[in-house]
């Protein structure tokens, strides 16, 4: 199972905080479940989840490009903080 | 080793007992630098009735304690603190403290600075206003990944 969170601006485009995805029918990778997201929800969440400046994170650290996910992972899509 | 605190809490906090917690216990203290973060009463001209700070529970306290960890590896620190309010703040409202202390102020004040830029661009936080207007979510500066950047330049200050 992963879990997968969003946050902020990009929950609210989404309008959903979190789901659960059974493994391994998950993408094998970060893409690769991104693509598999958006395959299954539609244009409205692809055109969302491509937005330039979308963060992702892998078990509560920021990822920079793509990673292998395991079964029990968490993965986290938000914008460009602004805390502070 | 620094002692090292962080606290992620709704409520409001008081700087003065703040200060009084990081200096307990300290025997070689000689200098404690600290910002307070304050909510805008407006930003970018519109008038801020309210400010709700979102953030992502299981990271913020770990990114955090991560920032503090660096900067206590770059500066000799005694003890630092950090306190972030989420929820629903109102104009004037205290959101931040940061408090670093060493024993001179050179470091106190840097690793202060550094925190800071740090935790505005790397802590998952997320500011939403909402005003006379509507709401609208902050959006992030470039000024402020500036700042951050400055710290990983060989002449940082």
């Amino acid at each position: 199972m992963l879990k997968v969170l969003f946050f902020a601006s990009v929950r609210e485009q989404l309008g959903c905080s979190s789901l659960e995805l059974l493994w391994p029918t998950a993408g094998a990778d970060l893409n690769g479940l991104q693509e598999q997201l958006c395959a299954e929800r539609g244009a409205a969440w692809r055109a969302v989840l491509a937005q330039d400046n979308m963060i992702r994170a892998v078990n509560q650290v920021v990822v920079a490009g793509n990673c292998v996910l395991h079964d029990g992972d968490e993965v986290a899509f938000f914008p460009p903080v602004t805390g502070g | 080793m620094a002692t090292l605190s962080v606290s992620v809490q709704e409520t409001d906090f008081d700087v003065s007992t703040l200060q009084s917690s990081l200096l307990g216990g300290l025997h070689e203290e000689g200098a404690l630098a600290s910002f307070t973060g304050y909510v805008r009463r407006a930003n970018d001209q519109r008038q801020v009735t309210t400010l709700e700070l979102e953030h992502y529970p299981g990271m913020t306290q770990s990114s955090i304690r991560q920032i503090m960890e660096q900067a206590a590896q770059r500066w000799p620190l005694l003890a630092a603190t950090v306190v972030h309010r989420v929820g629903k703040l109102s104009p004037g409202d205290q959101i931040v403290w940061v408090g670093a202390a060493s024993a001179h102020r050179e470091a106190a004040f840097s690793a202060c600075e550094f925190i800071m830029d740090y935790l505005k661009t790397r802590a998952p936080f997320w500011k939403k206003e909402l005003s006379p207007d509507g709401e609208h979510w902050v959006a992030a500066r470039q000024h402020d990944n500036n700042r951050a950047a400055r710290w990983q330049e060989d002449n940082a200050p």
